[in-house]
């Protein structure tokens, strides 16, 4: 087992290089640089200031060149500073000769996003589960028929309409919720458990918006799998000896049937830390997806690529867990990687 | 793939917000908002101190200092924070802001500015000439990434007689020196001279000399301004400003109307369908329209034929009914403009009109050009060729829907127009650069210094540079090259609108349209000049107020 880890931790470092290489040169291949945004499309900004900027920042080295250097920081693990924010560092705070300190562009969208993306799972799981379960008991009848209609239109609608119909119910038109944004004005001066409770009213708008759209593919995992469960011999020997019907889908269905879900999960942690740029913008969350979206608009190469490898990492790990997990949870898994 | 991109739908929110902004228009005060609603706005208060203003920007800035940051943002809030040499004043002339007066030699080559006396820093450190030259230093150091740095280089000598005096030297006259100096943020030397300009945490944590000093930056989030006790200008009324980054401008939108922001921008649907459908919200929001700061033109390129042709040029500007665009595109909501300069400024040529809408016109000087419809296709055609082109613009609605019109209004005379959009950077680097377009739909700034060399000159047409649609005339080169060296307000004047008179008489663009700036500001908000002066409503911010009695509640400090 440890091996077997092992061998997949060292595959990870070609994979990350090829990762990196490809998206570096797809990022370049792009029209367009820091210097050639819409904004510096200026009369008072001359030709020449824009190639003394270009060279400033590399820009006028050949890609292959400005892929060495960018390898060379990233060996340091230096991810480097914002073209675009002020050479903001892209990844964790520094600190100056002054003892000033700078926080990092991802460090700090990133637990924002994080945040959010576990709460919905949270909410999409602890939903999705009972409506699977219902759906797969009650196949074809009136409760599973409602209940795949409601997920499907949870799926289908347009996020960004939806919330901003329910901004508008429950922020304008009745003062329930806030609109936007996460703190209100004055967080700063609430008591510490005010300031969560003041945060938490901000996201539940945009976690039950993104929980509702996610609430189809799971519900539907779940009902499926228990319905192939359902009707494997070993449920009708539990039910034919007489267990009571409880046990026989809590104790024995459902955990079968949950198995696949170990995959998705696992697949879901990139997606915990890449927000919805929609979402972020409407709600005015700093997230991920803002960030990354901007630095594309911006052509801030080393965001992007700060972003695109951490985001790759996670994918790699996630797979990894997920197999892991996969193998503790499912003996035969288990016993074909050993071997 | 990881994040979840979908440009399109950032265009949608708007239109169902309209929609249902619209719905509810009928339904309207059976609100249950306890607050805002009842308070009566129309009652006149004496001007006091004290209060916050909240307003809502899409974009944060990246940082400060505005020669590095470079976007609007930036500007908005530095714009507050620091001060500059020169400003301009309500009717756009300049006057003095650190300064309080300037000379100017006989040679006009070199200008001479007499500070205010006694200037001193938020943080109580004398502002003296030396902070000025050091913000020269700086602005024109190869080292620092600003890409407003040349301006500032034909400054060969820059000298400090005294604490008070500063003194810059050119190796000719250049006119917009003052405009140059009006827009160049001076910085503290004893907080950044041990710094790197374009790393340093003081972008983030700056000490100006302004009206406001920021008192807290929530990345993401918000900016707050405080009143800044040593301003050099006076003291403001408003106590702080809150600027909430809000990308979304239908979020905005509710925002407003909720209450939670005082004022933010709107778009013509919003100023001119929504607002008059909502009774209830223009009870406590008061909009306003002031000239905006730019012009949309359709650029001919005048290196590829037919557009070389004068007369093509002409029919086709002609051919164009911008009244049309501006009521399709604009709402009715801004002008026509005849000349590069913004209407109602010294700058800006009375005597012209822009071309009227007159198709028959247009069809005699293509039919003298050598246009006939010689194969009664529909299509006017010359040496058996249609004549055909494209249409370039950039990803933006007002210029799309702009574009649409006027191929309308081509197809008319017998032009076929076909148009192609694109995202800015190829937009830029594959057609504007190499100059690969037949014609553009684009906009640029109603600059306050009529300085527009690097747009008209003959000499500024290498890739990069902004004269890219070709215009090269030796009347008006020469005009340029004067109105550079003349100092004198009154001759400039004259050379610039004898220039605008030829751009106009050349057609090398046809001037569409010039939008108002609309802004939706709450009634709370006291002493705000309307109708706007030339230079818009925020000329005097610092002179606004909020009386007490229509403070919005707050949570309590401490």
């Amino acid at each position: 087992m440890l091996a077997y880890l092992l061998k997949r931790l060292l595959w990870m470092v070609p994979l990350l290089i090829g990762i990196s290489l490809i998206s570096f040169f797809i990022m370049h291949l792009a029209p367009g640089d820091i210097t050639t945004s819409e904004a510096s499309f200026n009369p008072k900004a001359s030709e020449e200031s824009r190639q003394k900027l270009r060279a400033l920042y590399n820009l006028d080295k050949p890609v292959i060149v400005q892929y060495g250097l960018w390898v060379k920081r990233m060996a340091t693990l230096d991810f480097g500073t914002s073209f675009a924010s002020h050479q903001r560092p892209v990844f964790w705070q520094t600190k100056d000769k002054d003892g000033n300190i700078t926080l990092g562009m991802i460090q700090e969208a990133l637990p924002i996003t994080l945040l959010i993306n576990l709460l919905s799972l949270g909410l999409i799981i602890s939903v999705a589960l009972p409506l699977g379960i219902i759906s797969a008991l009650k196949q074809n009848q009136l409760a599973d028929r409602s209940i795949t209609l409601f997920v499907f239109i949870g799926f289908a609608i347009p996020g960004f309409w939806l919330a901003l119909i329910l901004m508008y119910w429950t922020g304008v038109q009745h003062a329930w919720l806030p609109i936007s944004g996460l703190e209100s004005m004055g967080h700063e001066n609430l008591s510490g458990l005010g300031q969560v409770a003041d945060t938490l009213k901000h996201l539940i708008l945009p976690v039950s918006i993104s929980g509702l759209t996610g609430l189809a593919g799971i519900s539907l995992f779940v009902r499926n799998g228990m319905l192939d469960v359902l009707h494997q011999d070993y449920i009708t020997t539990a039910r034919s000896k007489g267990l009571n019907e409880n046990r026989v889908i809590y104790g024995h269905a459902l955990r079968n049937a949950l198995l696949p879900l170990i995959t998705i999960f696992g697949l879901s942690i990139p997606g915990l830390i890449g927000g919805s740029v929609i979402a972020e913008s409407i709600f005015a969350i700093p997230g991920m997806g803002k960030l990354f979206y901007d630095a594309v608009l911006m052509r801030d190469f080393p965001v992007i690529m700060g972003i695109l490898t951490i985001g790759a990492l996670l994918t790699m790990i996630g797979n990894l867990l997920a197999d892991v997990a996969y193998a503790w949870a499912d003996p035969r898994v288990r016993r074909g990687v050993i071997k | 793939m990881l994040l979840n991109i979908d440009q399109n739908r950032f265009l949608k929110p708007w239109l169902v917000l309209s929609f249902l902004m619209l719905i509810t228009a009928c339904e309207n005060s059976s609100s249950s908002r306890p607050s805002g609603h009842v308070t009566d706005f129309s009652q006149h208060y004496p001007a006091s101190n004290g209060g916050m203003l909240v307003d809502a920007m899409t974009g944060e800035p990246s940082g400060l200092i505005a020669m590095i940051a470079g976007e609007s943002a930036a500007s908005a809030i530095a714009g507050n924070i620091f001060n500059s040499l020169l400003k301009y004043d309500k009717n756009l002339d300049l006057t003095g802001e650190l300064a309080k007066s300037w000379d100017i030699s006989s040679d006009q080559r070199t200008i001479t500015f007499h500070l205010k006396p006694q200037l001193k820093w938020a943080d109580n450190q004398p502002l003296t000439s030396d902070d000025v030259l050091f913000t020269w230093q700086k602005v024109t150091d190869e080292k620092t990434r600003t890409p407003y740095g040349s301006d500032f280089k034909l400054v060969i000598k820059a000298e400090t007689p005294d604490a008070n005096t500063f003194k810059v030297t050119y190796a000719v006259p250049y006119a917009p020196a003052l405009d140059t100096w009006a827009g160049l943020h001076i910085l503290p030397k004893h907080l950044l001279k041990d710094q790197d300009i374009n790393t340093t945490a003081f972008s983030r944590n700056p000490v100006g000399s302004h009206y406001y000093k920021l008192d807290r930056w929530k990345n993401g989030q918000y900016l707050k301004l405080t009143r800044n006790n040593n301003a050099t200008q006076g003291q403001a009324r408003i106590d702080s400003l809150l600027s909430r980054i809000i990308p979304d401008k239908a979020s905005q939108f509710l925002e407003l109307s909720a209450d939670n922001i005082d004022s933010m921008g709107l778009n013509p649907i919003q100023y001119a369908r929504i607002f008059p459908a909502r009774p209830d919200l223009n009870h406590h929001i008061a909009l306003y329209k002031e000239l905006g700061n730019s012009y949309t033109y359709m650029g001919f390129n005048l290196k590829r034929k037919p557009f070389d042709d004068i007369r093509v040029r002409q029919a086709i500007n002609y051919a164009i009914d911008k009244q049309e665009i501006i009521d399709g595109v604009l709402l009715g909501l801004g002008e026509p403009v005849a000349s590069p300069y913004k209407p109602g400024t010294r700058w800006s040529n009375p005597a012209l009109k822009p071309y009227p809408y007159d198709p028959n016109k247009a069809r005699d000087l293509l039919k003298a050009a050598g246009y006939v419809d010689h194969d009664g296709d529909g299509i006017l055609d010359k040496d058996g060729k249609p004549f055909s082109f494209e249409i370039l613009t950039n990803q933006n609605k007002e210029r799309e829907m702009t574009a649409v019109l006027i191929q309308r209004r081509l197809k008319d005379i017998g032009i076929n127009a076909n148009i192609r959009v694109l995202e800015w950077a190829s937009f830029l680097g594959r057609f504007i650069k190499p100059k690969a377009f037949d014609v553009v739909v684009l906009g640029w700034g109603l600059s306050l210094d009529p300085d527009q060399y690097s747009i008209w000159h003959s000499s500024q047409q290498a890739p990069g540079q902004f004269n890219f649609i070709g215009y090269s005339n030796p009347q008006a080169d020469k005009l340029l090259e004067a109105g550079r060296i003349e100092l004198d307000p009154e001759k400039r004047m004259k050379i610039y609108h004898e220039f605008s008179k030829i751009l106009l008489d050349d057609s090398p663009v046809v001037y569409l349209s010039a939008g108002y700036g609309l802004s939706a500001i709450h009634k709370r908000i006291s002493g705000i000049s309307n109708p706007a002066p030339p230079a818009g409503i925020g000329h005097n911010t610092y002179e606004w107020y909020i009386p007490k009695a229509y403070a919005r509640n707050e949570i309590n400090e401490q």
